[in-house]
């Protein structure tokens, strides 16, 4: 067990901190949250600042330990978080890169990685959350050309997005995990409607797609025909790993700061105040522990590269323990925070505000705690299904 | 960096669970329930495999291991429900004769002036006089309270942290347990595991048991006290919540003396107190986080 860094790790740190500190006040001025093409141009310019410096693939084609080291940094440093390109990122592309044709990867993956292509995830559907695999979103063959007509919720980005990371039905009459196929869809093409979703916290994050008779070509298709439920596992496992390490980095500031102002308000003096913050604060440290054993699992011998299927590189359940327990304490930050905030907690212009109402989605986007409970009970502990 | 048990530390523990399994399993621990009493044959054979000499310098006949390959050895102790008080003897020690070799056990005065096996230990670490007896409520742990021990001198890093490591291999041993039940146990025509609400009771006990093993294996790699706090809260809890779930996933046979879940939430109680206090371990850990906010 060894929890320090190499010699060429701590150069790649050491390397990467001296280009934040030159990049960062380079940057424009970042847009108000509800400017979604002012957020679109911001987040592919950094895209594109990390592409021109040798940092676009870091998601990619680094190991797990410098993907730590990278996002650790850039999370203590300010520097944007991926924001529009999270898809294109970390789903579509990962998933082309492992089991597109060289021709789709030539197509897609430079302009991912150079900052010019947004892409959004069409998967969930009103009637098919966390059982995602009852999809119903129907493409019809028709010559070269798919017919898609159905509807998507949760997806993200979708105003501002170039192309779809699609789920679809493409055989109704097999059984649900086999009939589905993966698409990659212009945004652009006629008959898709993006309705934006408002959330409980005020903002429009996601969006409602609807389809209407939408014609992609059939070269548009990621894997086999009916395979994508497949191609798409590829996908998700790839997500987990890294996928917080911000945000905990994140997390263990904003929980500083909530005991400085615990301690300038006179919060501080109520010892269950106190304690209740010490138990977050050892919380957040162990999820941080608990971040650096998945990657040390999840280091491949010969760097398995972007969703590689089957190798120790790509990170596995262990994900689910992590989500299970980050995505509560998370709740629990902000919950502490309002504590401390008193009636301020009530006022929408105090800090952590907006983020408690926010954090209300972590328990359930990208898999409910329920439904993680599941993978860890089935998959890891081996009980029967229900 | 790589966070993850070395092929040494691997073999170290699965050498250490095929000794255990060995010398102290079921039979030798219910054995025990019924005849209280340590045993002496079995305290010496520890010491010839090295258990209290581990961190000893090979020259000075110990086996020259740090303290992460301590903390792998408590933790199957742990998972063993093992009684005596191995880390008192553990960390004497080099310090006591014939600590090292199991011919003398050792204890000591833990939080709250807790004393465990205070009349059958040889030698005592700490002012002991006017101990009073307890009723111990676990019944592989002989208590005696010293009357008047000052709260605040709570025990040191490596006692508390060894004490972590104990509490998560019974957290591992509820698990495991619970898991077992659920997977053989039929209610419904099914096995109750099958069932999302004994099954999610289940996910949680494993949650429980990851957290509080980084958290301890990282406190054993930089033996930072902040560490060892956030570990000891982590254990405390993956231990007495995991007995607890672990029972309820039992059913009425949890609630029995024959099954061997009481055991484990006793102990449990026994360590927690024997960690020092609880609410000091998250004064420490509010101070840290003050003086790293700046």
């Amino acid at each position: 067990m060894d929890l320090s860094y190499t010699p060429e790790q701590e150069e790649f740190r050491a390397r990467l901190r001296e280009w934040l500190v030159k990049a960062l006040p380079a940057l424009p001025p970042k847009p108000s949250p509800d400017d979604w093409p002012g957020r679109r141009a911001y987040d592919l310019g950094w895209q594109r600042t990390l592409y021109d410096a040798g940092y676009a693939d870091v998601h990619w084609d680094a190991s797990p330990t410098m993907r730590l080291i990278f996002l650790e940094e850039t999370e203590t440093a300010g520097a944007p978080y991926v924001g529009a390109n999270f898809v294109g990122l970390l789903h579509a592309g990962p998933t082309i890169a492992a089991e597109g044709t060289a021709g789709q990867r030539d197509r897609w993956l430079p302009s991912i990685l150079r900052g010019e292509e947004v892409w959004c995830q069409g998967f969930s559907e009103p009637d098919a959350g966390s059982d995602l695999a009852s999809l119903r979103t129907r493409a019809r063959r028709d010559g070269d050309e798919y017919v898609v007509t159905g509807s998507k919720i949760w997806t993200s980005h979708a105003e501002v997005a170039d192309w779809c990371e699609l789920l679809v039905r493409t055989d109704p009459a097999a059984p649900k995990h086999r009939g589905i196929s993966w698409l990659a869809m212009p945004m652009d093409a006629p008959g898709v409607t993006v309705r934006p979703l408002r959330t409980l916290a005020g903002s429009t994050e996601f969006a409602e797609v609807f389809l209407d008779e939408v014609r992609v070509p059939v070269a548009n298709r990621v894997g086999e025909e009916n395979d994508g439920w497949r191609v798409t596992m590829v996908t998700l496992s790839f997500e987990r790993g890294t996928a917080f390490v911000g945000e905990v980095v994140a997390c263990r500031r904003v929980l500083g700061e909530i005991a400085r102002e615990a301690r300038a308000n006179g919060r501080w003096d109520d010892s269950g105040v106190r304690r209740r913050l010490g138990r977050l604060y050892a919380e957040f440290r162990a999820l941080w522990r608990l971040t650096q054993w998945n990657v040390s699992e999840g280091e491949a011998p010969s760097g398995g590269g972007p969703g590689a299927p089957g190798v120790p590189g790509v990170p596995g359940v262990g994900g689910s323990v992590f989500k299970l327990r980050y995505s509560r304490a998370r709740q629990e930050l902000f919950d502490s925070a309002a504590e401390v905030l008193g009636v301020g907690a009530l006022d929408l212009e105090q800090p952590w505000v907006v983020d408690r109402l926010s954090s209300l989605s972590y328990t359930i986007a990208a898999g409910t705690s329920e439904i993680q409970r599941n993978i860890v009970a089935e998959r890891i502990l081996g009980l029967p299904k229900g | 960096m790589r966070f993850q048990l070395t092929d040494d530390q691997r073999d170290l523990r699965g050498g250490v669970r095929e000794l255990l399994a060995r010398r102290f399993g079921r039979e030798v621990l219910r054995g025990a329930v019924e005849r209280p009493g340590l045993d002496r044959g079995l305290w010496r054979e520890l010491g010839e495999a090295g258990f209290f000499g581990l961190r000893l310098a090979e020259a000075a006949g110990g086996v020259g291991l740090g303290v992460p390959e301590a903390v792998l050895v408590f933790e199957e102790a742990g998972r063993a429900l093992l009684p005596g008080p191995l880390v008192a003897t553990h960390l004497a020690a080099g310090a006591v004769p014939g600590a090292a070799t199991g011919e003398t056990v050792v204890t000591a005065v833990g939080g709250g002036g807790l004393v465990e096996w205070l009349d059958e230990a040889d030698v005592v670490v700490g002012e002991v006089s006017g101990a009073v007896a307890l009723r111990s409520v676990d019944p592989l742990t002989p208590l005696h309270r010293v009357p008047g021990a000052p709260a605040a001198a709570g025990p040191d890093d490596l006692f508390v942290l060894l004490t972590a490591a104990e509490q998560l291999g019974t957290a591992v041993r509820t698990c495991e347990a619970a898991v077992q039940h659920a997977r053989t146990r039929e209610q419904f025509g099914r096995p109750i595991g099958a069932f999302q609400a004994v099954k999610h009771l289940c996910a949680e006990l494993l949650v429980r048991v990851e957290v509080a093993r980084v958290a301890v294996y990282a406190a054993a790699v930089t033996a930072d006290p902040v560490d060892i706090a956030a570990a000891r809260l982590a254990a405390d809890e993956a231990a007495v919540r995991g007995a607890r779930d672990c029972l309820q996933v039992y059913g009425g046979m949890g609630f029995t003396w024959e099954v061997d879940v009481h055991l484990c939430l006793k102990r449990a109680w026994v360590r927690a107190e024997r960690g020092g206090s609880i609410t000091e371990s998250e004064e420490l850990l509010a101070g840290e986080l003050l003086v790293e906010a700046g």
